[in-house]
């Protein structure tokens, strides 16, 4: 018996409690969570809800479409800075082998990269032997036209005043001072480059962009970063030069003729591509568009009406029926 | 050797699937001389050649540390979509076509099989460690070497081996029982384990073994044992045992332990293993766990197929387009144009073909990776909240529902048809005595009514059961105590922890020791019924030493007499007293030997001369022909009298037991009664509120104690037990009065009626109490009674001897043994003498007529289908709102194929006809029709709206015909309900199998018992009830539920719930991926269709398993579309999960085509935005992907339907993780991420004004239409919920619904009463 009896402690382990009563219950926790009883908001449902927004929205929406509108149509005016971009049309720059077709170490001046080039860069990876600087297709391909903006006096006197423009400031800073770099070392540019080429399509090595400025030069060129900053689509601008204003009174650029010089390099013809240049100040919201302005107002007001229309059906249902208020 | 001249008859043999045990303590046959102190491996291997060696250890582990990368990695491409990803993923390290970085775009495909294989491997890890403790459970084995019993492990057992259990242990393995310290070679064990019954199985030491005097000694064990091949038949098991002189004996299932039972109320057993580990019944058993696919899911596989389908067009027209464009600028040499290295240009076919490739990769997000692994979450938080729900738990039985599959929570809102058990499941399952006739007069037991009645009223607090005897244990002496300990707790708790897996008993097996209440308890006896008794039982005190002392009574009391007696005898009620073990105690001298003293001490001996006499000469006759039957060393196994214990049945209780038995119970002290189902119990207590209390039963008798009477002992010749064919069962006794061989029969009434002496005009008598028997049986299954006869057979010496012979030959055969008892089990059960019949109520359950209405409004279609009898399972139809008075019931009982089939074509007819005709035309037409054909067999009343059919198993059989099976279910679907009655269970299986198949329902069946197990296994979803009749229903069920009435809150409340947050959330997963691809896909007219995205890789990759995520689980788990008490009070909601509205092909395209047109607007509102600027691509790319984050939240919003804390945190942290995640990645490399090279984009835009107001304006102009559209149909929707009319709600099939009505309405209201009452005739008239 007594060994029966151990038998069983070693099976049983616990204690010979009683089975009925003091034992725990099974009976799930009555907390709100548990039971599916968390307090809810019910949005989207009601009419006294979903009316009222379509009210706001449009409320809101008309006058900020109003607004960027008027915004974006001040623009036109020529004061403050004016922005000088070229525009491309019909020229693909985010196709899907041109956009990987760059080395950025090499581009931040990673000396190893600098002579050894990316494989994503091929074919633009090695001319003659020598590796390309900056490879890549999208460097290879960088716009060469050169832009002078002249202003005619008058009628009568054509002397041609250069307007100055600013070829510094037009890329984004974390660009020109973070992702480019030039190689590094004390010795001249050239030197810093001398064991490479320059990509097929240009007419001039990368340490002569701008051989008047060391801070412009090389691959921290500011053109140079525009360019390598790939459009979205087809149809772009990229920012040329900047016009910078001299004298508060003076409109920036004022009225009169003017004479646009172009140095023409750059083929678009080939692709059925366009080239543009346009002028332009910027606004808070950037420069001239006036499709968000329009499409603020035409949503506002859309909404707006929808409102008014499902009032009208909620109103009817609810006058022929009552028991429509239902809560649930 | 002998084996080989026997002749190889049986199937089991000559089939070849036999096994060869020996112990494994003698040296092999072949190798006689080997060494006596061989070392334990070179026996093992000795055997191993010789035997199967087969030993004990559990491994349900599925890998090793090894094979688990491997073979989980094996498992997992099963999956379709995980072999899909990684062909993607690996696409991309081809260098011509890839699109991401290849390490990059192997992530999420990594991920997802890490978490997948994560949770593989701790699910493994957890049956390792179960494993592992069952494997070191010890136990004693017989050592060889050490001449004893040793302990060991379980998993070193090995098959041949020779194991002791002591009491409460648990079996081990398969075990032979070759020694019993029971002097009668019996050993009960507990089978709560395997079937979670737990009423005690008896078992028997192997014949040849179990009259040995001294201890069984391992060491002389040389028979061989030759039996089946491992296999699950948990009731079967066959076999011989082969001993040296070459006498052969049987092997049956009485001779086997059962691996996981409990050895109870046995000090020890001895017995050689069988079968070992893996190849026990148990673990065969032990299917694992069930995995069935939902409906959704089909439908979702589908739909992803689409999705693929969508991926390859874009992909072909991304590539067509592309080689397009190479076509037009690659004459011209455009700057754009990148050679290949070489510096030769693509071919527009090649670069055409390239671009397909890389689409698929970058538009592969169109097929959700994260999809399946969304839904198994969100599945089982499912669950949870289900399980967790108070609403399901039941207090009177402390158990919650239970999802026992965890895949199908959906198509819990989805069901259609609903098959239902009735006993136990519609009812209560517990028996309450309520009415009787004896001997052709009725006893109403009208004070038991009442107070059932009043039971019912008080009824919660009145069902605190006391369970066990734990209460009143404190006054007994220490040695019974530890028994007691041992009966009470026992060590199931301990079980529950160690081997659930193992053993598949999930439940926790306390709960099932049937918790009779009061009610079942507490009879009121009818004052009539109780002083005849009385009456009896004083005549018979005083007339007992007379030579007959029956004979005095009046036919009637003598009826009465025996009626008590069988009610009280005539079943397998095992007493326990809370304060005496059920056991016959082992005391220094065995039972048997005791009682032969106590005879030959007791005077009382000398007053029985008659009896003593009188039965010498049968027994020796008994004992001639046993020895002829039998070698003379064998003794009989169920404990026939041998010359030694005859004379036990003679013995009156008063002087021979009391001495030796002390703690004998006291009339006073309360009983126990365990029974293997209900009505026993009812029946037992019912004759002890007539004084006529059970008090003992052993296996070769059975006491009787009655106030006046004393003790009677009957001597317990045979029991032939219950089965399901013969509907019956019987007792063979030696009555100790009149010293004659009694049979008393208790049955279905059908069965027993047809068995009664046949008429005669001497029994004119008889005749009427038969008549009158039969009338209040009616009466009493009207009242939906559950109705039993009992008779009696007394037999004369000649004819018992006779029939014993047979009987004898046919347990004793070894083949077909099964059947030859069958047989004679027949032979003995004629010609008997009605006594009387017996009405137990079965109650329904709480809540099933408001439970079968709401489920019926919500548009279910509920069949019943019972094994009772037509007439108990109408009225319990009528009493639960199956049937209303106010309907039409069609009753097709059909006599054979031909007259079921022109059944069926006359109700189809009828069915169909009805719209047309008026009521009244149609009711005599089809009467006509049937009273021409078949009036006895077909009858049909017309009274209401739409039909229910009632059919009975016969009818069934033929019309589940392949012939007839369209029919039949074309009839049944016209039906408003079905009952099919005395189907077996696997008729109820072939009849849930139709219907799933032939109408493409979806089916839920609902049972208790084992008989519903087949049901629920094919039924789409299985509930199991957790009630009276063991586990097996529950084992074998999806959920399982305390009562019927949950099923309601089951269905209508977490049914739909589950169903439409599924739904919902996979549209929602298919929305999202496409409006996703879309925006990408826009682009593409736009970069020559090159492939390109604007779409910052990373952001590609990890948008949908990061950013996107969260909120869409948070709203699949919580979301509630209709809350749990409108769903309640408007059941026909349940309809649009019926009609799967919320998620049907065209809820899919329409979300496509949203989606579409959402990405449009996401995509050309940043694009007019942003036209013709200096804008980059991924500068204008990112503020895409905010405004597609915004938007899915959006769109999430207009879905979600109910807004809690969780899901605000929820899209709050999306956004937030967006943010931050954006910002870190553009802030933390300048050069690292090529191509996108995304330096200090996010932190760019954030200083950008335009970026916010795309951000503001893109998702509210995406949103407006479908926001509109949600507001117009929720707003129509819930009106016409509220609208639907009444009447139409519980109509199911819409085509007919309306001619229904108007038929109703032509009808007219006022018809009902006598309707009912033709009804009722109708079913009688089938009978008589």
């Amino acid at each position: 018996m007594a060994m029966n009896y151990n038998a069983k402690d070693e099976v049983d382990g616990g204690p010979p409690g009683a089975p009925g009563g003091t034992t725990k219950t099974r009976r799930p926790d009555n907390t709100a969570f548990k039971q599916q009883r968390l307090p809810a908001w019910q949005p989207f449902l009601t009419a006294g809800t979903v009316l009222p927004t379509f009210f706001i929205i449009g409320l809101i929406f008309i006058p900020i479409g109003i607004g960027i509108f008027v915004t974006s149509n001040n623009i036109r005016e020529i004061e403050g800075n004016v922005f000088m971009y070229y525009g491309l049309s019909n020229f693909y720059q985010n196709h899907r082998r041109y956009v990987k077709s760059r080395d950025d170490s090499q581009l931040n001046g990673d000396r190893s990269a600098l002579l050894n080039p990316s494989k994503e860069c091929e074919p633009y990876r090695r001319n003659e032997d020598k590796p390309i600087a900056p490879c890549g297709a999208i460097a290879n391909s960088m716009f060469n036209d050169t832009l002078e903006l002249f202003l005619v006096a008058n009628e009568s006197d054509p002397t041609l005043t250069l307007i100055p423009l600013k070829r510094k400031g037009i890329a984004w800073w974390t660009d020109k001072n973070v992702k480019f770099r030039n190689p590094p070392g004390t010795e001249s540019l050239k030197e810093r480059f001398k064991d490479t080429t320059n990509p097929v399509n240009w007419l001039k090595p990368v340490y002569e962009l701008d051989p008047e400025d060391e801070d412009n030069n090389g691959f921290i060129n500011e053109d140079f970063i525009v360019w390598m900053r790939t459009a979205a689509l087809p149809t772009f601008r990229k920012l040329y030069r900047l016009i910078e204003r001299k004298n508060d009174l003076h409109p920036t650029l004022p009225a009169g003729r003017y004479y646009l010089n172009i140095t023409y390099n750059y083929p678009v013809h080939s692709f059925d591509g366009r080239k543009r240049m346009i002028l332009s100040t910027v606004s808070w919201m950037g420069g001239k568009n006036p499709f968000l302005g329009i499409a603020y107002i035409t949503i506002g007001s859309i909404s707006f009406l929808l409102g008014v229309v499902l009032l009208v059906i909620n109103h009817k249902y609810r006058n022929s029926n009552n028991t429509a208020d239902i809560t649930i | 050797p002998p084996r080989r001249k026997q002749p190889r008859r049986a199937g089991w043999r000559a089939r070849g699937r036999t096994r060869t045990v020996r112990s494994n303590l003698l040296p092999p046959p072949s190798a006689e001389d080997s060494v006596a102190g061989a070392t334990k491996g070179e026996r093992l291997q000795r055997l191993g050649c010789v035997q199967h060696v087969a030993d004990n250890r559990l491994k349900t582990t599925k890998y090793t540390l090894l094979s688990f990368l491997p073979k989980n990695l094996f498992e997992q491409f099963h999956r379709l979509a995980n072999v899909y990803f990684v062909f993607i993923a690996l696409l991309n390290f081809v260098p011509a076509v890839n699109a991401f970085q290849p390490g990059l775009a192997l992530a999420p495909v990594l991920f997802i099989l890490a978490v997948t294989a994560f949770k593989d491997l701790w699910e493994d890890y957890s049956r390792y460690r179960s494993d592992h403790e069952i494997n070191h459970l010890g136990c004693l084995v017989f050592s060889r070497e050490e001449k004893k019993y040793v302990n060991r492990f379980w998993k070193e057992i090995h098959v041949g081996d020779f194991v002791r259990l002591r009491c409460n242990e648990i079996i081990p393995a398969d075990i032979l029982l070759l020694s019993s310290s029971d002097p009668d070679g019996l050993c009960h064990i507990e089978t709560a384990n395997l079937d979670g019954e737990t009423n005690l199985k008896r078992r028997q030491v192997v014949r040849g073994f179990s009259e040995l005097v001294s201890e069984f000694n391992p060491l002389t064990f040389t028979s061989v044992i030759e039996c089946e091949k491992p296999n699950n038949d948990l009731t079967r098991f066959r076999g011989c045992i082969i001993h040296d002189n070459g006498k052969k004996a049987g092997l049956y299932k009485e001779n086997l332990l059962l691996r996981g039972c409990t050895i109870r109320n046995t000090e020890a057993v001895v017995g050689i293993v069988i079968y070992a580990g893996h190849e026990t019944k148990a673990l065969l058993n032990n299917s694992g766990p069930r995995y069935k696919r939902s409906q959704l899911e089909r439908q979702m596989n589908c739909d992803v197929l689409w999705c693929v389908l969508l991926l390859v067009c874009m992909s072909l027209f991304s590539a067509v387009g592309h080689g397009l464009w190479m076509q037009r600028y690659q004459d011209k040499k455009a700057l754009f144009d990148v050679p290949e290295s070489d510096g030769s240009s693509l071919s527009p076919v090649t670069a055409a073909v390239y671009s397909f490739l890389t689409m698929i990769i970058v538009l592969q997000v169109l097929i959700p990776i994260s999809l399946y692994v969304s839904i198994e979450i969100v599945k089982v938080c499912q669950v949870y909240f289900i399980n967790q729900d108070i609403e399901l738990y039941d207090e009177e039985t402390d158990s919650q529902l239970q999802c026992r599959a965890l895949n199908i929570t959906e198509d819990l809102g989805q069901i259609q048809y609903i098959f239902s058990d009735k006993t136990g499941t519609l009812t209560e399952n517990k028996m309450v005595f309520r009415r009787c006739t004896v001997s052709g007069i009725e006893y109403s037991h009208d004070a038991n009514a009442q107070r059932l009645a009043r039971y019912q009223e008080a009824d919660s607090e009145e069902e605190e059961v006391p369970r066990g005897g734990s209460s009143q244990r404190g006054s007994i002496g220490s040695h019974q105590s530890i028994r007691i300990l041992h009966r009470s707790q026992s060590t199931k708790s301990y079980w529950r922890t160690g081997s659930r897996k193992t053993l598949g008993s999930l439940l926790d097996p306390t709960h099932h020791v049937y918790p009779f209440s009061p009610q079942e308890k507490d009879i009121t006896p009818d004052p009539k019924l109780l002083e005849k008794v009385n009456e009896c039982d004083k005549y018979l005190a005083i007339s007992r030493h007379q030579e007959h002392p029956l004979a005095q009574l009046s036919p009637e009391l003598s009826d009465v007499f025996d009626f008590f007696i069988a009610l009280t005898i005539c079943n397998t009620v095992v007493v326990t007293s809370p304060d005496q073990p059920r056991q016959k105690a082992s005391h220094g001298v065995p039972p048997r030997a005791h009682d032969a003293l106590a005879l030959l001490r007791s005077p009382s001996v000398v007053s029985l001369p008659e009896g003593e006499h009188g039965s010498l000469p049968f027994r020796e006759l008994l004992s001639g022909l046993r020895k002829m039957q039998q070698g003379a060393s064998h003794r009989e196994r169920l404990g026939q009298p041998t010359p030694a214990i005859a004379s036990n049945g003679y013995s009156s209780p008063a002087d021979s037991w009391e001495p030796e038995y002390p703690q004998e119970p006291q009339p006073k002290q309360e009983l126990r009664f365990e029974a293997e189902s209900p009505d026993e119990a009812a029946l037992v207590y019912a004759a002890k509120a007539y004084n006529c209390a059970l008090v003992d039963r052993l296996h070769d008798q059975v006491s009787v104690e009655l106030p006046h009477l004393g003790r009677l002992t009957f001597e317990l010749l045979h029991t032939l037990g219950f089965d399901s064919i013969r509907k019956r069962m019987s007792v063979v006794i030696r009555h100790p009065l009149t010293d004659e061989i009694n049979v008393y029969t208790k049955g279905a009434d059908s069965v027993v009626m047809d068995l009664l002496l046949p008429y005669d005009a001497r029994g004119q008598h008889q005749n009427k109490i038969r008549s009158k028997t039969q009338n209040y049986l009616n009466l009493y299954a009207m009242e939906g009674l559950r109705t039993l006869c009992i008779a009696k057979r007394v037999l004369s010496k000649e004819e018992y001897a006779c029939w014993l012979q047979s009987h004898l030959e046919a347990e004793s055969s070894v083949d077909n043994r099964e059947e030859l008892l069958f047989q004679s089990a027949i032979r003995l059960e004629t010609n008997l003498h009605l006594l009387g019949a017996t009405g137990i109520e079965d109650r329904l359950q709480d809540g099933v007529p408001e439970t079968i209405t709401k489920l019926r409004q919500a548009g279910l279609q509920i069949w019943v289908l019972t094994g009772d009898k037509q007439e108990t399972a109408i009225n319990i139809a009528y009493a639960c709102k199956l049937l209303d008075h106010d309907e039409e019931v069609i009753t097709l009982n059909a006599e054979s194929q031909e007259a079921c089939a022109a059944l069926l074509d006359q109700c189809l007819h009828h069915v169909q006809s009805r719209g047309s005709y008026t009521p009244e035309k149609t009711e005599s037409c089809v009467n006509v029709g049937f009273s021409s054909l078949y009036l006895a067999s077909a009858t049909s009343t017309v009274s209401g709206p739409s039909p229910s059919l009632v059919i009975d198993g016969r009818s069934l059989a033929y019309a589940l015909d392949k012939n007839l099976e369209d029919k039949f279910l074309f009839l049944a679907k016209q039906c408003r309900s079905v009952l099919c009655c005395r189907s077996t269970p696997l008729q109820k299986s072939m009849v849930v199998k139709l219907v799933r198949s032939k109408l493409k329902a979806m089916t839920l069946a609902i049972g208790d018992g084992a008989n519903d197990v087949s049901m629920i296994q094919v039924a789409d979803v299985g509930v199991g009830i957790s009630g009276q009749e063991g586990m097996q229903a529950v084992m074998a069920s999806d959920f399982a539920v305390p009562r019927f009435r949950y099923l309601e809150r089951l269905l209508i409340v977490h049914g739909h719930w589950c169903y439409s947050r599924l739904a919902n959330m996979v549209l929602y997963f298919f929305y999202k991926n496409t409006m996703f691809v879309g925006l990408l896909f826009w682009f593409q007219f736009y970069c020559g269709f090159s492939a390109s995205a604007m779409i910052d890789q990373w952001y590609l990759i990890f948008f949908n398993l990061l950013f996107s995520s969260l909120p869409q689980l948070v709203t699949g788990v919580l979301d509630k579309n209709v809350p749990a008490h409108v769903l309640l009070l408007k059941p026909q909601l349940y309809k649009s999960g019926q009609n799967r509205e919320e998620y049907r092909p065209r809820a899919f395209w329409l979300n496509m085509v949203d989606a579409a047109f959402q990405s449009l607007i996401c995509f050309f509102i940043p694009y007019l935005a942003y036209y013709d600027s200096d804008v980059d691509m991924f500068t204008w790319g990112t503020p895409i992907t905010a405004i597609a984050l915004f938007t899915f939240l959006l769109h999430l919003g207009i879905e979600t339907k109910t807004w809690t804390w969780l899901n605000w945190t929820a899209c709050v942290f999306s956004i937030f993780l967006f943010f931050t995640v954006a910002l870190i990645y553009n802030a933390s490399c300048a050069t690292c991420y090529p191509p996108s090279n995304p330096y200090w984009t996010m932190q760019a835009l954030l200083g950008d004004p335009v970026f916010y107001l795309i951000c503001l304006i893109a998702p509210i102009t995406a949103l407006l239409p479908r926001w509109v559209l949600e507001f117009v149909s929720d707003f129509s929707t819930h009106t016409a919920a509220i609208l639907l009319p009444k009447d139409q709600q519980g109509a199911q099939h819409s085509g007919h619904k309306c001619t229904i009505e108007r038929g109703h309405r032509a009808g007219g209201p006022g018809g009902s009463g006598p309707r009912v009452l033709q009804t009722r005739r109708g079913c009688f008239g089938s009978m008589s």
